[in-house]
């Protein structure tokens, strides 16, 4: 199993994903946003930072970029795909996932420590058989954004409701931003792109008081923990 | 080139927390009886056909699911 990170001007988190995607037994390599060739990556994260500065609107600019050109054939190939914050951002605006991150409610920057609910179907992306399905759990994993307002029209989110899109909810009373039906976390309709605001790479060592971010990475590696 | 101007707005019932600071800060400063604050963009461009306009709009300017737009053409006069 080969990740690659992407790297964007004004990425600030591919670090940690680099050591999270390590740390959970596998290889992995930058790719730089110039960079077009996915050849012999077999899942994809984009990492949390202020792509191009996130002129315009946040994600707006980056989607724009030639590695992203390359994700979007990649994961419409059905290759696993994972936004974390700035990169769930750019997957709502290149398409590739349904809604879009606004101003948090507060218009506060939130950074804390948090509990998500993994629901049900979350594991069931990729290869994973329908037998992997696991049990809601709690993990907790650190969030930090200014802009993480997940919305979506309300038939939409009915929709993804339907189909176990959502991939992640806010703890009840721990929505930071005032996302939508507590909404931290979705995928698209062919389960193989997932995008959070949390970030799990953050949540991969004891070190830091929780390693449940690596839930997170197995489970878009197909290899639910 | 002519020009033209685009105004980008939050789409009818969606919150914007920004107008909302504002509206809050408004009787602080004297200012009574504003409501319904919003904010949007303003984009000044110069465009070469002005017919394409709609389609970068949709595709980068404004996101159409959150977003409304209006291109205003300007006077033409480069």
């Amino acid at each position: 199993m080969r990740w690659g990170v992407l790297q964007f001007p004004g990425s600030c988190d591919e670090r940690d994903a680099l050591r999270a995607c390590t740390l959970s037994g596998d290889k992995v390599r930058l790719v730089w946003h110039e960079e077009r060739d996915l050849d012999g990556i077999d899942a994809v994260v984009i990492p949390g930072g202020f792509s191009y500065g996130d002129y315009l609107r946040a994600g707006a600019i980056a989607r724009f970029s030639p590695a992203m050109e390359a994700v979007g054939e990649f994961a419409a190939a059905g290759g696993p795909v994972l936004g974390i914050c700035n990169g769930f951002q750019v997957l709502c605006e290149a398409g590739l996932l349904p809604g879009a991150l606004l101003l948090n409610e507060d218009l506060r920057f939130h950074c804390r420590q948090l509990d998500l609910i993994e629901e049900s179907t979350t594991t069931v992306h990729l290869s994973t058989p329908e037998s992997a399905q696991v049990d809601s759990r709690t993990l907790s994993i650190p969030a930090k954004h200014g802009e993480g307002r997940y919305y979506a029209p309300d038939e939409m989110l009915d929709g993804l409701e339907a189909n176990g899109q959502v991939a992640y909810r806010y703890a009840p009373g721990q929505n930071p931003n005032g996302s939508a039906r507590d909404i931290a976390g979705v995928r698209n309709a062919a389960g193989n792109v997932l995008g959070l605001m949390p970030h799990p790479e953050h949540a991969v060592d004891p070190l830091t008081g929780s390693t449940d971010g690596l839930r997170v990475f197995q489970a878009v590696a197909g290899n639910p923990a | 080139m002519p020009r033209a101007r685009v105004l980008i707005r939050p789409k009818e019932g969606i919150l914007d927390p920004q107008g909302k600071a504002v509206e809050r800060a408004l009787p602080a400063l004297g200012f009574e009886g504003i409501e319904h604050v919003r904010i949007g963009r303003m984009v000044e461009l110069e465009a070469e056909d002005p017919a394409r306009l709609a389609e970068l709009c949709e595709k980068l300017l404004a996101n159409p699911l959150i977003e409304d737009y209006e291109i205003e053409q300007l006077d033409g006069a480069a």
